[in-house]
């Protein structure tokens, strides 16, 4: 919560990326402001996941740069690394929660290795993001696998909170759940950047999402980045893809209604 | 940023006024926890307390929490408390925390240590019941499984099994080659080493005859196995019930006990006793490669020797003991896979179950075997 807000906290400038012969990022240059929530689109297979996967380091790059509050995460050892890495949070697609661990101590877990906390300090903690994601204590001290989806995603979020990250990166946190639980979701999402001051990169294909949540759309398609900017720019555009993403069938039908 | 976090505190009449300052966040924790445990201490004769957050540089939900904390610590106390200085940007996350931690956390309930134990001694009971239950139950399936395909035989899946015996017995065939004719040697050095001391050097033919047919061959090859095999049969039914993927199978009409389970079974079955013989011959060569080279024993009289300490009886109980024990080999290790829940954690400690569970039960069926062929004098 420092820092002037129209600074840029992800800088990608030129950034290639490829598997075997085929190059699935090709010069991709995009920045991503304080206090923003910036949704990403793109069809499946285009490269939003990879996208997000090099940039916080686990996939190889072939050329590019990627800055992180401004720092080169090339050019930084291993401490600076870490201190880079405890100030981001990443929901993936499917949660990844530790499946041998309890909702408890998967919060627990990142504040655990990280942070020096009174045992009590910590239940407190643990229990307040919980709370904070909608889930109530009786939740706590259940395995991964007796949640539901929705559950899943909202303790894989109050985990990616554990830290109090400034950054948090999210992998279609709405794919998966019903309409409802997509909506209070996206709320979540939407309370919890106001309440903590976050920056969020969220990859969804969810346009409820990006209609109610997002400041700003990026939208990757053909290996680079064809378009950024708010809803109102990414209606208007004439590019054929996003005119059958923005305007097509299934957009069209939630205006209607 | 001035590093440490402070809180201070001055009187005032009847208030007490304290000062919140520096970062109040997360690498802070401890010692602001300290720092408001000293403050709250000094005065318990004050009605009125002013917290100043003013001079807070940073705060987080760790740093919020605390400050909540000394709110809720005061309240209970009958303490008037204000706020003072409370930055905009902050004001929404006090309010968070002022909101969370209402619900009190359901209580864990443990039972008292004689009674835990008790308990403990009862469910291990209990678990040890039915997972012999499960065995039957299992080796019930994979019978009516067997029966369904003598009726209609064009169900068998002829491919998987064909590719579960190149797995479980071709490729096993190096390492069960070298290890037991490596045993073989060490029993035959062994044996003349200490026969050799009254005389007796050309007995060891019979014992590295008798012992390799009817229980060496057997018994290390199962080991071999049910660490090899075994191990990967639960490792990979268990991946396979974790991600649902035996559940879809079900909903699409097959059952997993002739898709999955038969197959590798009979695959198992047919390959123990194939890895059995070859073991077996392997550990005679090792076994006369020692006596000729180290006994002194030439393979002309090994081979007779050999021809008259065994029968064909040897060889029978060692074979016939084979395709039992690789049964029971697959069937603890398919029960021990579909007992596999949700986390990674089960999917490992079923595996060594499993590896445990099927050795020892060999050798408690090569007891009974033992048993049973004295009493028919085999």
């Amino acid at each position: 919560m420092t820092g002037q807000p129209d600074e840029a906290v992800i800088k990608v400038h030129d950034l290639v990326v490829g598997f075997g012969r085929n190059i699935v990022l090709d010069r991709v240059s995009l920045e991503v402001m304080r206090g923003e929530i910036l949704g990403f689109v793109g069809a499946s297979g285009a490269g939003k996941s990879v996208l997000m996967r090099t940039i916080i380091g686990l996939l190889p790059k072939r050329a590019g740069r990627v800055e992180v509050f401004g720092v080169d995460m090339d050019k930084v050892n291993e401490r600076g690394r870490q201190a880079v890495e405890r100030r981001w949070g990443v929901l993936f697609q499917h949660g990844a929660l530790f499946s041998s661990l309890s909702v408890r101590q998967n919060i627990q877990f990142p504040m655990r290795e990280y942070l020096d906390l009174s045992h009590r300090l910590l239940e407190e903690v643990a229990l307040a993001k919980l709370e904070m994601v909608g889930l109530g204590p009786e939740v706590a001290d259940k395995f991964p696998s007796e949640l539901s989806g929705g559950m899943t995603k909202r303790v894989a979020l109050a985990r990616a909170l554990a830290l109090d990250p400034e950054i948090v990166f999210l992998d279609e946190p709405t794919s998966g759940l019903d309409p409802i639980s997509a909506g209070e979701f996206d709320h979540l999402i939407r309370t919890l950047q106001r309440t903590l001051g976050l920056t969020v990169f969220m990859v969804t294909h969810d346009l409820d999402s990006l209609h109610n949540v997002c400041d700003r759309i990026a939208v990757l398609a053909e290996g680079r980045i064809i378009a950024a900017g708010p809803m109102s720019a990414m209606l208007a555009s004439a590019h054929p893809w996003m005119k059958a993403y923005f305007q097509g069938e299934r957009a069209k039908r939630r205006r209607n209604s | 940023m001035s590093g440490e976090p402070s809180l201070k505190s001055s009187i005032d009449g009847e208030s007490l006024k304290l000062a919140a300052a520096g970062p109040w966040t997360a690498p802070h924790a401890r010692a602001i926890e300290r720092l408001i445990e000293q403050a709250l201490r000094q005065r318990a004769d004050v009605r009125r307390i002013d917290l100043d957050l003013g001079g807070i540089e940073r705060l987080d939900t760790f740093g919020a929490w605390l400050i909540e904390r000394i709110l809720r610590k005061l309240d209970g106390a009958g303490r008037e408390t204000r706020l003072v200085g409370v930055a905009d940007s902050y004001r929404v996350l006090l309010q968070e925390a002022h909101r969370l931690g209402r619900r009190p956390a359901p209580l864990a309930r443990r039972p008292a240590t004689l009674i835990a134990a008790l308990n403990n001694i009862g469910a291990t009971l209990a678990s040890l019941a039915s997972s012999l239950l499960m065995l039957m139950n299992m080796l019930g399936a994979v019978a009516a499984a067997l029966l369904r395909v003598f009726v209609r035989p064009w169900t068998f899946r002829f491919t998987s099994m064909v590719h579960h015996m190149d797995r479980v017995g071709w490729r096993a065939v190096p390492i069960i080659l070298m290890i037991t004719f490596l045993i073989g040697a060490i029993i035959a050095q062994q044996g003349i080493f200490h026969f050799r001391k009254f005389g007796a050097d050309i007995f060891v033919v019979d014992m590295v005859g008798i012992l390799v047919l009817r229980e060496i061959g057997v018994l290390l090859v199962c080991v071999m196995v049910a660490g090899r095999s075994g191990s990967a049969y639960t490792a990979e039914l268990g991946a396979m019930k974790m991600r649902e993927e035996i559940d879809a199978l079900r909903t699409m009409g097959f059952d997993p006990i002739d898709v999955l389970i038969l197959p590798r079974i009979i695959a198992i079955v047919l390959a123990v006793p194939i890895l059995t013989f070859l073991g077996s011959m392997a550990a005679l060569y090792g076994g006369g490669l020692v006596c000729w080279l180290y006994g002194g024993i030439n393979p002309d009289v090994f081979l007779s020797r050999l021809r008259e300490a065994i029968t064909l009886d040897h060889f029978a109980v060692g074979m016939i003991k084979a395709p039992f024990m690789a049964l029971i080999i697959g069937l603890v290790a398919c029960t021990e896979g579909l007992a596999v829940k949700g986390s990674a954690e089960s999917l490992g400690s079923q595996t060594t179950t499993s590896v445990v569970k099927s050795i020892f039960l060999v050798i408690v069926l090569d007891g009974l075997f033992a048993v049973f062929f004295a009493a028919v004098e085999m």
